[in-house]
């Protein structure tokens, strides 16, 4: 079974700086900037769950699967 | 944003106005992914909302929209849904629209039974007016209008809704954001008068209030605090003491859709009209 990755961005231009990704991302993917807004600062962690996407109440974090390598 | 975000909010509104953390984005996101599940054509959807935070909502969603006045959303809602039945009338309001200036509409809805979906903001709290407490504010909580803690007891909106006959009710919350899809669709596609409570937070006049240090603090709250009504029918009583429900708690098909029962009167009142 091949690993699925993730493509993990955060509009900066609307982020509100409210934290919630930062703190239920399960992979701790998300860490905060000198704005506390959000940076993906470990996007190979991503498993796909979503939980920041339904989560963002400002519908900035988008999650796109890019690749399935066949070895893993 | 996304695709659906694209295809059913106004994007040049966007970003909206709710503060950072605000659980009215969230609940906005659940519903937009229930309309696109419910495979509903934008043209035949109206959303209808009072006066609040929540009642904003109705200027992102890109359908037919009307913004009413507080309290009074059910009523237009009702308007248009006998006027165009074809139309799956969403009817958004906040807990002091709903249960403090609207309550005889809710009630007077519920008993009605008429075909449509009610989404209840429930963040116990007025938001847009600076912080005063609610019928659904917890007792000893702060609030502008209750410095040294509130005195009343809390409605339950979802027994309340239950109790004066509206014929599917569910609880949700907006941590429990899927699930929260799951409601609206099941709401949308019940034949009656349908009330989803979404238990939300409002961080800056409630949570600031009432020791919370951030938005995900109350999200956490939520997610420690709602339990799925089948694995609280299991639990001992005392252990659901300080928390809520979540999931579907009451359907009925047993009372007539009031639809039907308004036909009979347009179809009375035509025969009468022929010579
Ligand atoms: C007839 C009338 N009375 C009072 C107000 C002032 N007012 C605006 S919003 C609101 C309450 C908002 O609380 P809620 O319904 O819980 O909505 P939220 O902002 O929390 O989403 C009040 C009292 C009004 N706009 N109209
Ligand atoms: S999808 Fe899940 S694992 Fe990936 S960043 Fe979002 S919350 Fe973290
Ligand atoms: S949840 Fe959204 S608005 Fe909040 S910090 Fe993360 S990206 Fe920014
Ligand atoms: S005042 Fe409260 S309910 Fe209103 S937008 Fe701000 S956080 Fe949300
Ligand atoms: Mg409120």
């Amino acid at each position: 079974m091949g690993k699925k990755r993730f493509n993990v961005t955060v509009d900066r231009t609307i982020c509100k700086a409210c934290g919630i990704c930062v703190a239920f991302c399960p992979m701790s993917v998300f860490t905060t900037d000198h704005d506390d807004k959000a940076v993906v600062s470990a996007p190979e962690r991503c498993t796909g769950c979503r939980q920041c996407e339904l989560l963002c109440p400002d519908f900035c974090i988008t999650v796109v699967q890019v690749e399935e390598t066949a070895d893993g | 944003m996304g695709e659906l975000h694209e295809k059913y909010l106004r994007m040049n509104k966007m970003p909206h106005i709710w503060c950072a953390g605000c659980g009215n984005g969230i609940i906005m996101g659940a519903f937009i992914t229930a309309i696109d599940r419910l495979g509903y054509d934008k043209d035949e959807v109206a959303a209808v909302s009072g006066i609040g935070c929540s009642g904003r909502i109705t200027g992102y969603l890109d359908f037919n929209t009307i913004h009413t006045t507080h309290g009074r959303a059910l009523a237009f809602a009702t308007g248009i849904k006998l006027t165009k039945p074809r139309l799956k009338v969403f009817v958004f309001m906040g807990d002091g629209d709903a249960v403090a200036i609207g309550g005889n509409h809710l009630i007077h809805a519920c008993r009605r039974n008429l075909d449509m979906t009610a989404v209840i903001f429930n963040n116990h709290i007025y938001g847009m007016t600076g912080g005063q407490f609610s019928p659904t504010t917890f007792k000893n909580k702060s609030a502008t209008t209750a410095p040294y803690g509130t005195t009343d007891p809390d409605f339950d909106i979802a027994q309340l809704c239950i109790g004066a006959g509206a014929t599917y009710v569910a609880r949700g919350t907006s941590y429990h954001a899927r699930l929260l899809t799951d409601l609206i669709v099941k709401g949308a596609e019940h034949p009656g008068f349908s009330v989803i409570e979404v238990i939300t937070h409002c961080p800056v006049n409630f949570g600031r209030r009432n020791n919370f240090e951030s938005p995900a603090q109350m999200l956490l709250w939520q997610k420690e605090h709602g339990v799925a009504a089948r694995k609280a029918k299991a639990m001992p009583l005392e252990d659901m003491e300080g928390k809520f429900t979540i999931g579907e708690l009451y359907r009925s098909t047993e009372i007539p859709e009031y639809l039907e029962e308004y036909g009979r009167v347009i179809q009375a009142a035509n025969e009468e009209k022929q010579p």
